[in-house]
């Protein structure tokens, strides 16, 4: 049963094309590149100090992954949280979203979180992101990551990340980081796995390897 | 589809057993067999059929694995096979936290593989506060030094998952050198890692801020995203200092949006959206409010927006119309028949959605409709915060829109029975609040209230039936209060009733305690009575004490019924009550017992501190002499001493109980009629000044209908046979859309501008009030309010301790909390002694108490704010106690033709003062002005939030004063507010002010031992190396120069280390040690308040760069 197959039809799967070089993105400074002494003081921000209990608007709260028979599969808490209120959670979620019906909205609001969700074959993604944030681009962040699943695994299915999960939580890793956005293209979230994937290969010599590709 | 999706699943365990499922189609790089060991394990889950064998298997898993991780053959490789199973049985929800440490080990030697199953075991079992992290920061350090570049990627990103606030330090020049690494991934990472820091701990970062633009200007695309999130928040905190990053931020998204990005930043063909949506954010907050800056954006939003796909998803729809019709409520008008079809899906989600969107247009005439939706959903919701959420919007709407007193009651009625005990406390406050305070119409209220009595009567007619507690409550005050209002009535029968209820084990004995005050309160008005009697004889031996209490006070007030009708007046609920709450009347008593001999009182914490210091024979001052080794020791390990753990956990219990301290109230209050000053008046204040406004006018029916007419006869013309269900919905969406026309006035946007009847009427009493407060403010302000300038942070325990004197009535005893009292004379019980003998005592307690304290007289700050301001007459002068404090220059706040208002701080030893002058510049006398401050999140303001002058002379001033306290620490905040005053019109003056964290530091007078003392006991720290330009020279200087500008104390200075100390009002204690050591000065801050070291550090860098 492959995730992608799953697709809904207002989203169609597209392959994009193979890379082209990168064109160097331009920024134009107004105040020349590095601003002077004088700028240096007018950038001082007088933050307020008071934030060590929690993110700001934009970090994710946590990320479920889980089947239809209520089994998890995969979970990454951005936001310390206590085992048992893990647990609580993620019951109640599972509870909350296998009982909705497929052609219900994708949106939902839960505590005083929104949980955004989507099934792919016989997996729920369900991410829960704070009241400012947007629902619509974290359903289509849901969607990039099973594209690199996808693009991992070779037509992922559901057992691919039973028995590899850990290899799901490393692309995940290299796809948000810390609950924000790290890489939105595909490509490089790849190759940064890719290139400790070869490490796994070959094992006894990761030096050698890391010279191969010319990283050392 | 499912179907095949169960089969498949079904013949999973099976499925397994064949064959290898990495033998797929396309077999990635990453398949591994499963005949490994966690294959295994995963197949004979699944083949398990039930929760409990699941349970026993794990278990002799976990067993093994406790065997095999702690076993000192077992080699790395197989412990990373270990880790990667006990992940898999954490994620199945079994604690293994017998193998946490053995997580960290392999993170820290195995080779680059395990390394980094090490370290994703660590981020998935460990939280950012775990104490275990603390051993994961020298292989962070060590990795993050490596040349290997995939372990230094291992370890930032370890780093911006969890890292311990404290350790940042540790790690943060390594990072800051990862920002010029020659490699995009580790630069990225490294801009990652330092937003993580940027969220916990801003003013660690806050010197690399040049760094940042850098990254923004990054080759890389991932760098420069990924910067922009610091840019995000920084620009949310402080818009201003980023106007001129505008262009450049337009430039970016004009090249995203043109499509100059690599192809696999496309997402479905559109080009990074992710990308997008950050930076319209990022725009949308710089260009507001600015149209400059907004118009360089324009041609870059437009071109993003004819580009953006749009998006059916129904909520979502919802969603935008709710917000759209805050701005223009005809647009429903257009949807209706999408919306009456949104009220009847199966998707409750959507259900709720839409009655959002209903209460957003709820008006006079589709209130009773609407309420009745929300009603009918609220029934059928289970879930707690759902149920929260509606009665709060229904309770609001209700008191809003009622449109007739039978109505009213009936809402709340079923309001309370479904919201039960979940729904907020407000709710019923806010309803009884209301019911008592009434109307202008003294008849329209009392009907409201026999209304609400005869209800509750025929509610508790029925036996058995079940009512939530806070229902009970509400029954039984309004009982209690009104009761009397029924003329034919026999009280006896609502005595017996409430009697009932008494015994009924469901009611608990908060309710209980309720009903018996009712009960009390009609038998003060009834001669004698059988069912009393009774009462009184069956609760005198009750178990319950408080049930005993109360029946025994019953019973001696009955037998003086001269007296119980002088303590239950007559609907005499509104009325202030006086309390004497410093229990001045005991001055005599305790005078007499101190003149015995009697040891003085001393508070709680202190005496336990007393005996701390005389049971200790370990000497912990290392301040004396062990001074210079002490401090060089590494900067890494924070605090050394289990001492110091303990009791920083004790201070730190404090803000706890400080955040109780209103439920608390709130909790007395019930017990007692208590709806006075210091209940629910705040909010209330708050709005007094918006309530100037146009009211909206009540929509003409005819008027209405006719506006709602044109859309419904359309449809009816093009279809001449409408179904039944559909002439249903019809009707329905006219009663909904009602009073939606475009002739409406009613404003959308944000529901608290609305002002309604009922709240109008509501405002008059607390103007009156505020005049009270006014006029008696002027006596207080003149007394130097001061809680003992201590040493130790636990004073907020002590107000607190006042607080429930306040409440508690005269009866109270206990010598303890008597004595706290007349030690200290807070202002509040000032305020309700209110009596000119009072003050003048007070005034003498205070000012001796004041004599004895070793607070040093400080130089003012010189950072006054620097507003561009016209300088005040020459006639303003601070009244005359407050003419020998420092205090800023006085300027110009705000202005009109006809009123100017001046400001100035004066800072005082024990508070900072905010005074404020308003003179009147015309040539007549402006009546009732009012100013008003916003509640602000940073700061408290004593006595009320407002000020109200009757009458200002022409040509002549008035000045007010107010106490402003930090209450959450921060850097900076603006305090703002609203002068209103009628002349000929109603004018609305706004304006604001800064305060900074510097007005509210004093300095604090200690010797080198007690730094020491206290030093040990504080464990929030933060450490930090400034550069001193060489103009600064010697630590002498410097010191001086943070003396000067921060008052400090300074304690001692030996060789090139010093040590000072300060206080954040009242008596937060901050101790500093600082150290110069080659141009640089090592700065170390504790103090028993967790925010309070960040902050003044960052006073500390400014100061620094300064000079």
């Amino acid at each position: 049963m492959h995730l992608l197959h799953m697709l809904s039809p207002e989203q169609p799967r597209r392959r994009t094309t193979p890379t082209q070089p990168h064109p160097v993105i331009l920024i134009h400074l107004p105040h020349a590149l590095y601003p002077g002494r004088e700028m240096a003081s007018n950038t001082v921000v007088a933050p307020s100090v008071d934030r060590t209990c929690g993110p700001e608007a934009g970090l994710m709260r946590f990320m479920l992954l889980f089947s239809r028979q209520g089994k998890l599969r995969l979970q990454k808490w951005y936001l310390a949280t206590s085992d048992k209120e893990k647990k609580k959670m993620v019951r109640e979620l599972m509870q909350v979203v296998l009982a909705r019906k497929p052609k219900m909205c994708s949106f939902l609001e839960w505590r005083d979180l929104k949980v955004v969700y989507k099934r792919y074959a016989s997996l729920y993604f369900c991410c829960a992101i704070e009241g400012q944030d947007n629902e619509l681009i974290t359903l289509e962040l849901i969607h990039r990551y099973v594209e690199l699943l996808d693009k991992y695994f070779g037509s992922v299915c559901e057992l691919d990340i039973i028995f590899n999960f850990e290899k799901a939580y490393f692309i995940l890793d290299e796809f948000l980081m810390g609950g924000e956005i790290q890489d939105t293209s595909k490509k490089s979230v790849l190759k940064a796995i890719e290139q400790a994937d070869l490490l796994q290969e070959e094992d006894e010599s990761p030096r050698s390897v890391l010279e191969e590709m010319g990283l050392a | 589809m499912s179907d095949v999706v169960e089969r498949t699943l079904s013949a999973l365990p099976g499925l397994l057993g064949q064959q290898d499922p990495g033998a797929g189609p396309g077999g990635g790089p990453g398949r591994v067999s499963a005949t490994s060991r966690l294959g295994g394990l995963i197949r004979s889950i699944t083949a398990l059929s039930s929760k409990h064998e699941e349970e026993k298997l794990i278990q002799q898993e976990q067993t093994n694995l406790k065997a095999t991780v702690s076993a000192p053959t077992t080699t790395l490789r197989l412990m990373k096979e270990c880790m990667v199973r006990l992940i898999y049985c954490e994620m199945l929800g079994y604690e293994s936290s017998f193998g946490y440490i053995h997580a960290i080990k392999l993170a820290q030697q195995g080779n680059l593989l395990e390394k980094r199953v090490g370290y994703l075991a660590v981020s998935l079992f460990l939280h950012e506060n775990h104490e275990l992290l603390l051993l994961l920061v020298n292989t962070v350090v060590k990795d993050l030094q490596s040349t290997n570049l995939v372990e230094v990627c291992m370890a930032l990103t370890v780093v911006s998952q969890i890292f311990p606030r404290e350790m940042i330090p540790a790690v943060l020049p390594l990072i800051e050198d990862k920002l010029q690494h020659s490699k995009e991934i580790i630069r990225r990472k490294a801009v990652q890692a330092l937003y993580k820091f940027y969220l916990i701990a801003p003013n660690q970062v806050q010197h690399i801020h040049d760094k940042f633009r850098k990254a923004l200007c990054d080759r890389d695309v991932g760098v420069m995203a990924a910067s922009l999130h610091i840019y995000l928040q920084m620009i949310k905190k402080n818009a201003s200092g980023y106007k001129d990053l505008t262009e450049s931020f337009v430039s970016i998204l004009k090249q995203v949006v043109g499509g100059k990005l690599p192809i696999d930043f496309n997402y479905h063909s559109v080009p990074a959206p992710w990308l997008q949506i950050q930076l319209l954010r990022i725009l949308g907050l710089l260009g507001k409010d600015d149209p400059r800056t907004s118009e360089l954006m324009y041609d870059v939003l437009d071109e993003s927006l004819r580009r953006a796909e749009i998006n059916h998803n129904i909520t979502y729809g919802l969603k935008a119309l709710t917000y759209v019709i805050q701005q223009d409520p005809n647009l429903a008008l257009q949807h209706q028949m999408t919306i009456i079809e949104c009220l009847d899906h199966p998707d409750p989600i959507i259900k709720r959605e839409t009655l959002e969107l209903l209460y957003r247009i709820t008006n006079g005439q589709n209130v009773t409709v609407i309420v009745q939706k929300m009603l009918d959903y609220l029934r059928q919701s289970k879930e707690e915060y759902t149920i929260i959420n509606l009665t709060g919007k229904i309770a609001e709407l209700v008191e809003k829109y009622a449109p007739d007193n039978e109505w009213f009651i009936q809402t709340m009625n079923a309001v309370f029975s479904v919201g039960g005990d979940v729904m907020h406390p407000d709710i019923p406050n806010n309803f009884l609040r209301l019911l008592a305070e009434g109307f202008d119409d003294e008849k329209e209220d009392e009907e409201l209230r026999l209304y609400a009595v005869q209800s509750y009567l025929s509610l508790l007619e029925e036996e058995d039936t079940f009512y939530p507690q806070k229902f009970l409550q509400v029954m039984s005050w309004v009982l209690g209060e009104y009761s009397y209002l029924i003329n034919d009535g026999d009280p006896e029968v609502i005595i017996t009733r409430l009697h009932r209820l008494l015994k009924q084990t469901f009611v608990t004995s908060e309710t209980k305690a309720w009903i018996m005050t009712a009960v009390t309160k009609m038998s003060s008005r009834m001669s004698c009575s059988k069912t009393v009697d009774k009462l009184i004889q069956e609760f005198s031996t009750s178990l319950d004490t408080c049930m005993r209490q109360y029946a025994f006070e019953l019973k001696h007030l009955c037998e003086n019924k001269e007296l119980m009708k002088n303590l239950f007046p007559l609907d005499a609920s509104c009325d202030e009550i006086m309390v004497d709450a410093s229990l001045s009347f005991l001055d005599g008593f305790v005078a007499e017992g101190l003149s015995c001999g009697a040891a003085p009182y001393k508070p709680h914490h202190q005496r336990q501190e007393e005996k701390l210091s005389q049971e200790k024979a370990l000497n912990f001052e290392p301040y004396g002499l062990s001074f210079t080794s002490n401090m060089s020791s590494s900067g890494f390990t924070g605090r050394q001493s289990p001492a110091g753990l303990s009791l920083g956990s004790d201070m730190s219990g404090n803000s706890a109980e400080l955040g109780q301290k209103e439920t608390n109230c709130l909790k007395l209050d019930g017990v007692r009629k208590l709806w006075g000053k210091e209940g629910y008046l705040p909010k209330k204040e708050n709005k007094t000044g918006k309530e100037d406004k146009t009211q909206p006018v009540p929509q003409d029916s005819i008027l209405t209908a006719h506006v709602v007419d044109p859309p419904l006869m359309q449809s009816e013309q093009q279809v001449v046979s409408l179904s039944e269900e559909e002439k249903e919905k019809q009707q329905l969406a006219s009663t909904l859309f009602v009073g939606l026309g475009s002739n409406s006035t009613i404003s959308l946007m944000g529901r608290a501008d609305i002002i309604t009847q009922k709240l109008k009427k509501k405002s008059k009493i607390s103007e009156t009030q505020n005049s009270e407060e006014a006029s008696s403010f002027q006596n207080i302000a003149t007394l130097p309010f001061s809680p003992l300038p201590d040493t130790t942070p636990n004073n907020k325990e002590n107000f607190q301790g006042n607080e429930h004197l306040g409440l508690r009535k005269i009866s109270l005893s206990s010598s303890e909390v008597l004595e706290a009292s007349v030690s200290f004379e807070t202002s509040q019980s000032v305020t309700e002694v209110g009596l000119d003998e009072q003050l003048s005592n007070c005034r003498l307690s205070t000012s001796s108490l004041f004599a004895d304290s070793n607070i040093e007289v400080f130089q003012p700050p010189q950072n006054v704010p620097d507003i561009v301001a016209n300088k005040a007459p020459l006639s303003l002068c601070l009244p005359e106690e407050l003419a020998g404090h420092p205090h800023s220059e006085i300027v110009e706040l705000c202005s009109s033709d006809i009123l100017t208002v001046y400001w100035c701080k004066v800072w005082t030893d024990d508070c900072s003062r905010l005074v404020l002058f308003v003179a009147n510049n015309s040539t007549s006398p402006l009546k009732t002005v009012n100013l008003v401050f916003e509640s602000a999140e940073h700061f408290k303001i004593f006595e009320s939030l407002s000020c109200h002058f009757p009458v200002i002379e022409a040509q002549s001033m008035e000045s007010c004063q107010k106490c402003v306290q930090l209450e959450k620490v921060c850097t900076e905040g603006v305090l703002s507010g609203s002068i209103s005053y009628h002349l000929d019109t109603d004018t609305h003056l706004e304006f604001s002010l800064t305060f900074s964290l510097s007005d509210f530091i004093r300095p604090m007078k200690m010797t080198t031992e007690d730094f020491g003392r206290l030093w040990l006991s504080f464990s929030n720290d933060v450490k930090q190396n400034l550069k001193m330009s060489p103009s600064q020279g010697s630590l002498s200087i410097a010191l001086n120069a943070l003396k000067q500008k921060l008052k400090l104390h300074i304690v001692e200075i030996i060789g090139n280390e010093g040590i000072a100390a300060c206080r954040l009002l009242p008596s937060v204690p901050c101790l500093l040690h600082c150290r110069t050591h080659a141009r640089t000065l090592a700065l170390w801050f504790r103090s028993s308040c967790s925010a309070l070291p960040d902050s003044l550090l960052y006073q500390c860098q400014k100061v620094m760069e300064e000079a």
